[in-house]
């Protein structure tokens, strides 16, 4: 039960992102990614990381793909066209993707041979997921918060900026 | 419990996904979205390795790295918008110099 639904998840979200290539509109590469971000969900709900899927749900489809498809619909993105598309991308691009993932495979299969027991005790003991993720972000990981916090002020003034009539 | 390495294959497999999409698509904000597949794939085996070894640091660097593909995708696509009032065009083949 619990591996059919993590099956049914991985294929849809591989689909889906393979999706993202073959289509031509960037709007419906755009909403395949979002159901790829939402099989991800899922997935993180069955590994119990619950504060992580709600904001795989919120941030990602909810503000970064909103933001994408906002933009695409301004711009008015068309179909794409490459007239003069490089060749070393058609026949040096996909073989060493290929070669990239039989590498990854192959370094998951090594550090991590099949029979590897997964850890039994629940990752958050008595208290919920996002209760023990906030005190462990408010304690040992507050100075990267308050940097985060910078860093999205930072990214606000330089959208701003960017966004400015005359750049 | 599903194995970790059925996560780590899936990642690889969605990483792998986003990296050819980066390399065969010529349209900006395409490129964009295939960084954000490539930063959800790396996502995913944070949470797998967190569940893994019971610790929840992975969950942690996943919630910074939510922040800063949230703050990349603001200034990215101003910079697309930014790209296509100048040169009129989404093309990154077309913007290749430093200024015009």
């Amino acid at each position: 039960m619990e591996l059919g639904v993590f099956v049914i998840l991985a294929v849809v979200s591989v689909a889906s992102a393979a999706n993202i290539l073959i289509q031509r509109q960037p709007i419906h590469s755009a909403l395949s990614l979002i159901l790829t971000f939402v099989c991800l969900a899922g997935i993180y709900l069955q590994m119990h990381a619950e504060f992580i899927a709600v904001m795989q749900v919120v941030i990602y489809t909810g503000a970064i793909m909103v933001l994408f498809v906002f933009v695409i619909m301004l711009l008015n993105a068309r179909e794409e066209v490459s007239p003069h598309k490089s060749r070393v991308v058609r026949f040096l691009g996909i073989p060493l993707v290929i070669v990239l993932l039989v590498e990854l495979g192959s370094i998951v299969f090594h550090s991590f041979p099949e029979g590897t027991p997964v850890a039994q005790e629940t990752l958050s003991g008595s208290l919920g997921n996002t209760q023990s993720i906030g005190m462990l972000l408010y304690t040992d990981y507050a100075i990267p918060l308050e940097l985060t916090s910078i860093l999205l002020l930072v990214a606000i003034v330089g959208a701003i900026l960017l966004a400015k009539k005359e750049l | 419990m599903i194995p970790l390495t059925y996560y780590l294959l899936l990642s690889a497999a969605l990483f792998t996904l986003g990296v050819l999409g980066f390399m065969i698509k010529r349209n900006v904000i395409s490129m964009f979205m295939c960084i954000e597949l490539m930063l959800n794939a790396v996502n995913l085996s944070f949470v797998a390795l967190a569940r893994q070894f019971s610790l929840l640091d992975g969950q942690i660097f996943v919630f910074f790295v939510m922040a800063v593909a949230a703050a990349e995708a603001a200034v990215g696509l101003g910079i697309v918008v930014a790209l296509f009032r100048n040169r009129h065009t989404l093309d990154v083949d077309e913007a290749r110099l430093m200024k015009w």
